[in-house]
């Protein structure tokens, strides 16, 4: 028995002797530049219940990065990406980027989709001086982490706002009905910022009901909605449960339009709804219409390489890495200090997902277009631009206003080429 | 009036699936005193049989009630050997064991499925092929706003009849009867000479079956399947059954229409009484705890003495 | 050496290593050297993840409940902690720093915030215990996860903590910290890891720990002899539902971010798993169990192959093939420990443990013509 003790004890502090690097003291210091591969950090939902998320924004960026490194890298140097599953737990994401920035030594980190895990693994990322870019979390508590933490992709506030201003005033519509998916941030900070502006506007929230993230049965929060009799209903949720809810207020006689956000984005849609979904609007990042050789030649290569056709999260985990290689590229290196300020200072990027510019919040300013769902195709209706944005001297005529267009060679896309919904999404509670 | 009757007619529908489900675990129960917990996942498991039934036979939506049932009969068959499959290596081995670990292997089983499918073909839900045409058909009007669509139809007919045929074989077949002695005396069964493996094998095909009815069924009202569908259903026909009655076919079929109804009636009405309606799974386990404190035999069910 | 001189004696030791351990993990480390974070911080887990198995397996390894809602009482720990911290420990702390000086009045406030957290975890113990505890096993199982998840669903419907969106410091209106501090360090982690075992392991040597694990044996029996079972089963879901909730405190402190994602029924189960793995009816089976749990995702990202996207199926794989092979775990019943520090270990007679091959436990009566029915063969 002593002798076990002792092994055990002598075992304990080898590992601990293996496991000890030296310390100086200081805290945190600036990652400096030191040549040689740019190491990328990924760390998303791979195996949990929003896997297919984790999983699309992974293939966006692996994507990128492999055509950065065969048009010869960046400045030189070839990219890697180190990809963690963080399970889509706050927990575990905290501890995968802990990992990366300080284990791994990543030169930046790309994630969450999610933002309850983006705001548990900012910290990790501020705290390290690592520059970390969010591809699709919404919620605007994500940026304020500190002032290495970006995104790529518009908030809450803005998209709520986008489909009231819409509603009330290209809709004509008084009275909504909202059915919203109580579990997701993103779902609820969209209801509240619709709600808001509806009000605002003039408008009245007839009925608001709730579902959870798969639910199967939305026929009683229908029937409700439909007593109240609204002009419009607002459905701020994710294509799984929206194609359903669409196919079920049919069949319950319901004819006023549902109307979305950029959740409902994704070829899955259709099938689960078909028919069902004409006459629907959503918010989006850009059109489909767009004819615009990058966006045709993004999904072309994604198909071709992944076997579907990209998703807007897809579409925003590639914007992701190419706003980083731009600033990386612009930065002169990986440094860490220089690095964050060209993220800050990213102009008018042209991505997949609309012309990106980051501001002073670090988040990303672009204009919205909505949407209209008719037989299998969005097709593009009208554009949004955000508080202080100057639309183009031809002002909403063109899709995917807010960066150049080339002349109009309108090919209809197929719905495959509509990437970037926002994403903050949370989990069910199935258990 | 016509909004109570819609909510009714939903509330059935869904109670419906919670009822071939929880005839399953009455059944199951009935003979090892043993819950399945994977008796959710063999659900979902026959949903997504018939969607790679369909996938593979090259069977696409449209309104055709023969590739319904082709699809159904052949997810039937394969949930079947699935249940016996479980039963053979996974419960069987451990039967003679205490409670506890009968019920950790269930668990461990259920998890097993679930996250092998996970692993396998993704956690991305799938859209089951519609083959009654419901995204493109207009509803059957009732009387003033209700209306029942022809999946509710089908589901509703398809479901009693099974549940005819079940009491059939169980109150009328001589397998039946051998089932009904299994789960009285299991040691009484096996001194009558009745081969209580087999029976046991039985009982474990027919209720993975008609669970994998339900899953089927329940993607043509739903399309959206995806691996983890089966935890909450399964549990909520868990508590159908034991509101019924635990061990009590007809109970199993009572409770899970009254599950199915309080559900979706406290959703729709819940918030005038401060009930919203996120609080909807929360219905069925009030519903079990309030059924194991003041009855816990069930409706239909007998109270059975203990005996030490 | 008597043996109240051998108790301080260890307790020092013990303060000691956790002092240099802290420190070891700290960001000045220890005469130079230190732990790397990523390392340093899987060990405050692995900490809680001991406190949290150690707990389930006294009402379910030694008193025989089966119950899945453990994560649900972590939760009100954490939250109702991370609240206090939040909201009320700054002007607390000031109010004390005039009295004791800066540090001790940090450690008096977590103190009180940890007694806290156990302390509402506690009391949902006790509002969850009372009427669950008198249904048998399979449904007790499906009631506590049905509870687990109803504690979930309302504390997501609390804006003040956060909701949705995930309790990272406070929710304007409110005032209070507009960061969560990191308040655990690896001293109170391991100091309280070392509390629980060594509670733990106390209560199930008593009379109290002999009345539990009569009722995990026969429960009619221990009726029979007069114990009280749902006073006593009661009473230790209480106490496991008190250090789980010390186990939230301590998380929510240490991570610095709450969400309800993170009380999820897998989180349950893995507490299952830790001590199924350990074995049941063991405290040294519990620790070994949650260490092996805790790192085994860490280790699974190292290997070759992609096999942390397999970590779900091998947990459930590992729960089937335990069952099939060795139901009583790796410890079974027995514990590890320097001979010094236990007493003579004398098991209560006829203490076997749960699921041990060849004791099978009677679901029905036997006499000796039951016993023979094996041997009959159907015609």
């Amino acid at each position: 028995m002593k002798r076990t003790i002792l092994a055990l004890l002598l075992i304990t502090t080898l590992c601990f002797s293996f496991a000890c690097e030296r310390r100086n003291g200081g805290s945190g210091t600036n990652a400096v530049d030191s040549g040689g591969e740019i190491v990328v950090g990924y760390y998303g939902d791979l195996t949990g219940r929003t896997a297919s998320f984790g999983q699309s924004t992974r293939n966006g960026v692996e994507m990128a990065i492999d055509e950065i490194n065969k048009a010869g890298g960046i400045n030189g140097r070839k990219v890697r990406v180190i990809v963690e599953d963080d399970q889509g737990e706050p927990n575990k994401a905290a501890t995968v980027v802990s990992k990366l920035v300080n284990q791994d030594k990543v030169h930046a980190v790309l994630g969450e989709v999610a933002s309850s895990n983006s705001l548990a693994a900012a910290p990790k990322a501020q705290e390290a001086r690592i520059p970390m870019i969010s591809p699709s979390s919404t919620n605007p508590n994500v940026t304020q982490v500190g002032d290495y933490i970006f995104r790529v992709c518009f908030i809450d506030p803005f998209q709520g706002d986008v489909m009231a201003k819409f509603a009330a005033n290209n809709l004509k519509a008084k009275r909504a009905a909202i059915l919203y998916d109580f579990n997701s941030d993103y779902s609820r900070g969209l209801r509240e910022f619709f709600t808001r502006s509806f009000k605002g506007l003039g408008g009245e929230i007839v009925a608001e009901q709730s579902y959870t993230q798969g639910d199967r049965d939305f026929s009683s929060q229908l029937t409700q909605i439909r007593a109240a009799n609204p002009d419009v209903i607002y459905v701020p949720g994710y294509y799984g449960e929206v194609g359903v809810i669409a196919n079920q207020s049919k069949q319950l006689g319901i004819k006023a339009p549902l109307l979305g956000g950029d959740g409902w984005d994704s070829p899955q849609l259709w099938q689960l709804g078909g028919a069902s979904l004409n006459g629907n609007y959503i918010s989006n990042h850009y059109s489909v219409d767009d004819p615009s050789p990058a966006i045709k030649k993004f999904v072309a290569d994604y198909t071709m390489r992944f076997n579907i056709s990209p998703d807007a999260l897809a579409a925003l985990g590639y914007d992701s890495m190419r706003v980083l290689a731009d600033a990386i590229q612009r930065a002169g290196g990986t440094d860490s200090a220089k690095l964050r300020d060209a993220i800050a200072q990213t102009k008018n990027f042209v991505g997949v997902t609309g012309s990106i510019t980051i501001d002073k919040d670090r988040n990303a300013v672009k204009p919205a277009v909505v949407l209209k769902l008719q037989d299998q195709k969005f097709v593009y209706d009208t554009t949004i631009y955000p508080e202080g944005m100057t639309p183009p001297a031809s002002s909403g005529a063109s899709p995917a206003a807010g960066y150049p267009s080339p002349p109009a060679a309108a090919s209809p896309a197929s719905t495959a080429a509509s990437p970037a919904p926002t994403r903050a999404a949370s989990q069910p509670t199935n258990r | 009036m016509d909004t109570f009757v819609q909510q009714l007619i939903n509330g059935l529908n869904v109670g419906a699936i919670y009822a071939l489900i929880a005839l399953g675990y009455t059944m199951v129960y009935g003979i090892l005193r043993l819950i399945n917990f994977a008796h959710g996942d063999v659900y979902m498991v026959g949903a997504f049989a018939g969607f790679y039934i369909a996938l593979y036979a090259g069977f696409a939506a449209g309104a055709s009630m023969v590739t319904l049932i082709i699809v159904l009969l052949g997810a039937m068959i394969i949930a079947a050997v699935v249940g016996m499959i479980i039963e053979r290596f996974a419960y069987r081995p451990v039967r003679k064991y205490s409670r506890m670990t009968t019920l950790i292997m269930a668990i461990g089983v259920s998890l097993l499925i679930e996250n092998i499918f996970v692993a396998q073909i993704g956690a991305t839900p799938r859209a089951f092929p519609d083959f009654l045409g419901s995204q493109s058909q207009a509803p059957y009007r009732l009387f003033g706003n209700a209306a029942i669509s022809k999946a509710q139809i089908v589901i509703f007919l398809v479901s009693i009849a099974l549940m005819l045929l079940l009491q059939w074989i169980v109150f009328k077949t001589k397998v039946g009867t051998a089932m009904r002695a299994v789960s009285f005396n299991l040691n009484s069964a096996k001194l009558m000479g009745i081969n209580t493996d087999a029976i046991i094998s039985l009982t474990f095909a027919i209720g993975s079956a008609l669970a994998a009815a339900g899953g089927v069924l329940t993607a043509q009202y739903n399309p959206n399947i995806d691996p983890l569908m089966g935890i909450l259903t399964g549990l909520k026909a868990f508590v159908a059954a034991v509101l019924g009655g635990i061990g009590n076919i007809p109970g199993a079929v009572l409770g899970g229409l009254l599950i199915g109804a309080a559900e979706t009636l406290v959703v729709g009405y819940g918030q005038h009484i401060g009930i919203a309606s996120t609080y909807r799974d929360a219905v069925a386990f009030a519903i079990l705890i309030l059924v194991l404190l003041l009855r816990p035999s069930g409706l239909l069910g007998s109270t059975v003495q203990e005996k030490v | 050496m008597p043996t109240f001189v051998k108790r301080i004696l260890g307790l020092v030791v013990i303060v000691v290593l956790l002092v240099a351990l802290n420190a070891f993990m700290s960001r000045n480390g220890l005469f130079g050297f230190g732990l790397p974070y990523y390392y340093a911080e899987l060990l405050s887990l692995t900490g809680i993840s001991i406190i949290l198995a150690v707990s389930l397996n006294l009402i379910t390894g030694f008193t025989g409940q089966f119950s899945i809602g453990h994560a649900g009482f972590m939760a009100v720990g954490a939250y109702s902690s991370v609240f206090l911290t939040v909201y009320y420990s700054q002007s607390a702390e000031q109010w004390l720093t005039g009295l004791v000086g800066a540090t001790v009045a940090q450690s008096l406030v977590f103190l009180g915030i940890v007694v806290f957290g156990a302390l509402i975890a506690a009391l949902a113990g006790l509002l969850v215990g009372i009427p669950s505890l008198r249904l048998r096993g399979d449904y007790l199982a499906i009631v506590t996860l049905g509870f687990a998840e109803i504690i979930r669903i309302i504390i997501l419907n609390i804006d003040r903590v956060g909701g949705a969106t995930g309790f990272r410091g406070a929710v304007p209106p409110w005032e209070g910290r507009p960061i969560i501090p990191l308040y655990a360090n690896f001293i109170w982690i391991g100091g309280f890891a070392v509390i629980t075992i060594v509670v733990v392991y106390n209560i199930v040597r008593s009379d109290i720990g002999r009345a539990l694990i009569s009722i995990r044996e026969d429960e009619l029996a221990a009726e029979a002899m007069g114990i009280n079972t749902t006073r006593y089963k009661v009473l230790a879901f209480v106490i496991s539902s008190a250090f789980a909730g010390i186990a939230g405190a301590l998380f929510g402190n240490f991570r610095q971010f709450l969400h309800t994602n993170d009380f999820q029924f897998i989180r349950s189960i893995e507490i299952i798993i830790m001590i199924v793995l350990g074995g049941m009816g063991s405290i040294t089976g519990a620790v070994l169990g949650a260490i092996v749990i805790t790192i085994l995702p860490e280790l699974l990202r190292q290997l070759p192959g992609n096999l942390i996207h397999y970590r779900l199926v091998i947990y459930s794989a590992l729960l089937v093939v335990i069952m099939l092979t060795r139901p009583q775990g790796v410890m079974g019943s027995r514990e590890f420990g320097i001979p010094w520090l236990k007493r003579a270990q004398r098991q209560p007679e006829g203490d076997k443990p749960v699921g041990e091959k060849g004791v099978p436990i009677a679901q029905q009566t036997s006499s000796p013509a039951m016993d023979r029915a094996d041997e009959i063969k159907p015609r």
